[in-house]
């Protein structure tokens, strides 16, 4: 059970890593791939923690449906790779610099806040309690995140709308 | 090798979001931080399943809220993602460039 905690977590790390800076490519699709990678780790990791419900969740929506879309605007755009080596080296180590900081003070305050000390570990996230959950205390946010989707697909599709179509149905 | 308690996970989540942060503040390509961005949203999602995980039977409140409010937060990304892509689409074809480099000017 350990291991296996060390395991996903090292791989959701390293695919992470790959994702931000890959030092063999610079195309956008191996940054998606290990996008895919990662989301995959991490729902181990969800396995790990009893919320079954919620990883099946993580592989169907995001490494189905995100990453698809992703991939999709990568290929429509027909981007090359990044040729311009316009490293701007100083901007990138104050940004690194600047992040590892903010890593640190993440680090030390969350294993100084000793957070697990009171805690018990025996909550189970299957689908049967969320969905009672979901359609008991919680049916307001769930209708207005239908609403949400709602208005996110109108969006879609007035901005990625060409003029010529605009045209047509004036 | 002490047993994996909930710090843990809290450190891998914060490693996690630190690493699409960076994303965010070096790369130029928009679609790498607009992944970078999607990063730092399952680094929240992995601590808020952690603390759903591992919190103390409360007298209100279920367990299971912590995993609810994960369930919101990835609706709410999917349709976040299909926005902003939507949105670089676009963008796209204005500038012909992706490149945050070369998007400086606010005018069309």
């Amino acid at each position: 059970m350990e291991i296996l905690f060390y395991i996903f977590s090292t791989l959701t790390l390293l695919c992470g890593a790959l994702v931000v800076f890959n030092p063999f490519s610079r195309n956008p699709v191996t940054s998606a791939m290990f996008l895919v990678l990662t989301i995959i780790c991490m729902s181990g990791l969800f396995v790990l923690l009893k919320a079954f419900f919620l990883a099946a969740v993580q592989i169907l929506v995001y490494a189905g449906a995100v990453i698809v879309l992703f991939l999709f605007v990568i290929m429509l755009l027909n981007i090359k790779e990044e040729e311009r080596q316009r490293f701007r080296k100083f901007g990138a180590f104050l940004g690194a610099a600047a992040v590892a900081g903010l890593a640190w003070i993440l680090v030390t305050t969350m294993m100084n806040s000793r957070a697990g000390e009171r805690s018990v570990a025996n909550n189970a996230g299957e689908t049967k309690p969320l969905g009672e959950l979901l359609f008991t205390h919680y049916v307001l946010p769930f209708e207005i995140v239908s609403l949400l989707l709602l208005v996110a697909m109108v969006g879609c599709i007035l901005l990625s709308k060409t003029p010529e179509t605009e045209e047509e149905t004036e | 090798m002490t047993s994996v308690g909930l710090e843990h996970y809290i450190v891998v989540s914060a490693v996690l979001f630190c690493l699409g942060l960076l994303g965010v503040v070096i790369r130029r390509n928009l679609i790498v931080m607009y992944m970078s961005l999607e990063l730092m949203l399952n680094a929240a999602t992995l601590a808020l399943v952690a603390f759903s995980h591992f919190q103390p039977p409360t007298p209100n409140g279920s367990p299971f809220d912590g995993q609810i409010m994960v369930f919101f937060i990835i609706t709410v990304a999917a349709a976040e993602v299909a926005v902003g892509l939507a949105l670089i689409v676009a963008l796209y074809r204005k500038r012909q460039t992706i490149d945050v480099a070369d998007l400086t000017s606010m005018k069309l």
